[in-house]
């Protein structure tokens, strides 16, 4: 059987992991790629009118929660401990899951996991199959590959369907759609969607109906359905998927065959461990107490449901990241979405930005551990390290500190690297840091006399690059006439 | 009680008054400071930005300058946050001088018990917590405490206040546009204020919105907080 390299000794002795593949790079710099959407008027202001309000009903359903700092606790343990003995859990959930009547497959990496899951549609004599929104299919890039095998995959969450009708990818965890407002979505149902009322409406009751009429026909023709899995239960080999427009139940439970991928981190040990995530993913995510829909399947059931269950267990980089102390608890990541909502990074520069399917601050210490931090190497640099996304991560992944770790192992520019270490030099020396001190200040006196002669300010309006990157948009002050050493000696 | 002044890199060079001030405060409440000249810098900005090695001689040289006193104060969040996060981590042997480091407030309201350091500011004033502050240290609103003692301030609440101001260090550099974006939103929030004075904990951050709010030429002036907390009467 095809394995996964995930170092069983859980020592991180073996031979350094492969990195993954997919919709996981930056192809742009993030500042660069950021540029357009910081630029879009319309951009920012549906970003910032979506996550505010979102983050304002998580607020408020966190708030009524008296045990939440203890349910964020046993979240993180939880996951510490599958982090923990993770080869041991797979091999668990396997063996549960094939005596259930299931088959488990092993992915290495993106193609490797494609291409079982076209082989597997093919088998079932299928040429389209229909998804349930799943962040591990587009990490992998599933709809292109089907569709170079000749396979039309269709997306049935609303704001995915939005997204794939518009030729575009995803820009947030949760609402995939969020760059746009209800009237560029009616546009493009409009362009789009060949059985979309001719007067449509740009109301979201009347959007979601269109939708719906559009999605009935796929799930009722469908021969082969594709889902993700928020959770694997290890003890009862059971998946779970937890959404709220009922569309993953349709695909769950009528087609015929039913393959699911699912990153090998989602492993939970036992079925009661969920008690913990069902109460925190869904106020951590859409600010509901509770999501609509929450389904579980194990294996197969004799005449009810899909008859030919897969699982697909992709591995695409996570042993690399377990591999890392510092970086594993990255693995925790229940892809609420809580950290982006609170990100003004993202707020401001949109999920796009990202490059990867995975935006906001945790796809900035995730998509870098995936594929290696040289090849996102802006990523990690994508934060000011405010930390709000740390205290909203419902199991408490201390984001900030994983960037500072990831900015360790990124490649730095070469002036970058000699003027850090011009600056340490000077500054592990009190002598010379004094040195320093005054050479600034009297190189900044005339400047500074002048400035404030003419503008009454002791500050620099323009500098050539690279201080342009500051004075573009801010003032930059000048050393002071006296430094708080020099008063401190005068006394 | 030896209390060191911790004075850092920026506040050295470029806002020597918070430093004085600092120093006035602490006097007027009977208290004798010291400034070791040894000290230079905490090292965050190397380390922050991924250089870690370059950041470890200031960590030693911290350690060693500092080692001898009961409590170390700094006029800065951010820096505070580095030493009492960050140095255990780097090197374990700093976690006793880290956490005997304060920010100002702290050791005021905390370790000294004051909250009224007989200060007299007679301005309206919002008051920006900055991120480390706020989510490494866990301020609260002690600084808030102290500023509410000033005889003749009005403090005006500011909109949006725990969201970041986008300095975030070399991330005004290496992201300029983001970090413009996010300026322009704070400054709005605080002219929405009407406030004439912004105060922080932050000289860097404030340096940051002080110089976008010079740049729209709003009128509204940055003070780190420790200079209203020293100031007695008309403002300097």
């Amino acid at each position: 059987m095809n394995r996964p390299g995930v170092d069983r000794s859980g020592t991180g002795a073996s031979a350094a992991p492969a990195t993954g593949g997919g919709r996981i790079r930056t192809p742009l710099p993030f500042p660069t790629a950021a540029a357009p959407a910081v630029a879009d008027t319309q951009l920012r202001a549906n970003l910032h009118r979506a996550t505010r309000t979102i983050r304002g009903k998580r607020a408020r359903v966190v708030d009524e929660v008296p045990d939440w700092e203890a349910l964020r606790d046993a979240g993180a343990a939880i996951k510490a401990d599958v982090q923990r003995r993770l080869p041991e859990l797979l091999e668990q959930f396997e063996a549960s899951a094939t005596a259930a009547g299931a088959t488990v497959h092993w992915a290495r990496d993106a193609a490797e996991a494609c291409r079982i899951v076209v082989e597997l549609t093919r088998a079932a004599g299928a040429d389209e199959v229909v998804k349930v929104k799943s962040m591990a299919t587009q990490e992998i890039e599933l709809n292109e590959a089907l569709e170079a095998a000749g396979i039309a995959a269709y997306e049935t969450d609303l704001a995915e369907l939005i997204v794939q009708l518009g030729d575009d990818t995803p820009s947030h965890i949760l609402v995939p759609a969020i760059h746009y407002n209800r009237a560029q979505i009616r546009e493009i149902f409009h362009r789009r969607m060949p059985d979309a009322p001719a007067d449509l409406s740009d109301e979201p009751s009347a959007l979601a109906e269109a939708a719906r009429a559009h999605l009935r026909r796929r799930f009722l023709s469908a021969r082969v359905a594709v889902s993700g899995a928020n959770f694997a239960i290890a003890d009862t080999g059971t998946l779970v998927v937890v959404e709220s427009e009922g569309n993953g139940r349709m695909c769950l439970t009528l087609p015929e065959t039913l393959i699911s991928v699912v990153g090998v981190e989602k492993l939970l040990p036992t079925f009661t461990d969920l008690e913990v995530f069902l109460q925190l993913l869904p106020r951590s995510s859409t600010g509901e107490r509770m999501n609509p829909y929450t389904s579980m399947w194990t294996g197969v059931t004799p005449g009810d449901g899909p008859q030919s269950v897969h699982v697909v267990l992709v591995d695409n980089g996570r042993s690399a990241v377990l591999a890392d102390p510092v970086g594993r608890p990255t693995l925790s990541c229940i892809r609420c979405s809580a950290c982006l909502n609170v990100c003004p990074v993202y707020e401001r520069a949109g999920g796009h930005a990202y490059g990867s399917v995975y935006p906001g601050p945790i796809g900035a210490i995730l998509s870098p551990q995936l594929t290696g931090v040289a090849d996102n190497a802006s990523l990690p640099y994508a934060s000011t390290l405010c930390g709000a996304c740390y205290d909203v991560c419902p199991v408490k992944i201390n984001i900030p500190e994983i960037l500072v770790h990831l900015r360790q192992q990124a490649p730095h520019p070469l002036a970058e690297r000699a003027t850090m270490r011009v600056l340490s030099w000077v500054m592990r020396s009190p002598r010379r840091w004094a040195a320093a001190l005054r050479l600034a200040r009297a190189g900044a006196g005339p400047l500074g006399a002048y400035r404030e002669r003419r503008t009454g300010a002791r500050t620099l309006r323009r500098l050539p690059w690279p201080a342009s990157a500051w004075t573009r948009s801010r003032d930059l002050p000048l050393p002071a006439p006296q430094t708080f050493r020099e008063w401190w000696d005068q006394q | 009680m030896r209390i060191a002044l911790f004075i850092t890199c920026v506040n050295d060079l470029a806002y020597p008054g918070t430093g004085i001030a600092v120093t006035r405060i602490l006097r007027r409440l009977g208290h004798t400071v010291d400034f070791p000249t040894d000290q230079t810098c905490c090292g965050q900005m190397h380390a922050n930005t991924g250089y870690r090695a370059e950041a470890m001689p200031m960590v030693r040289n911290y350690v060693d300058v500092f080692d001898e006193y009961d409590a170390i104060v700094a006029p800065s969040g951010s820096c505070t946050a580095m030493i009492r996060d960050q140095y255990p981590r780097l090197h374990p042997p700093a976690a006793p001088v880290a956490a005997r480091t304060y920010e100002l407030s702290e050791l005021l309201v905390d370790v000294l018990g004051v909250t009224d350091v007989g200060a007299e500011f007679p301005e309206t004033v919002t008051y920006h917590p900055t991120c480390h502050g706020l989510r490494m240290l866990r301020l609260g609103d002690r600084p808030l405490k102290l500023l509410r003692q000033v005889r003749g301030i009005q403090l005006v609440e500011l909109g949006d206040a725990e969201e970041c101001c986008g300095f975030g260090g070399t991330f005004a550099l290496k992201n300029p546009d983001v970090s413009t974006a996010m300026l322009t939103d704070k400054c709005a929030r605080v002219r929405d204020t009407g406030a004439r004075v912004l105060a922080a904990a932050d000289n860097s951050c404030l340096a940051h919105i002080g110089g976008g709010l010079d740049r729209h030429r709003s009128g509204v002036r940055a003070v780190h907080y420790a200079e209203i907390l020293a100031a007695t009467g008309a403002t300097s």
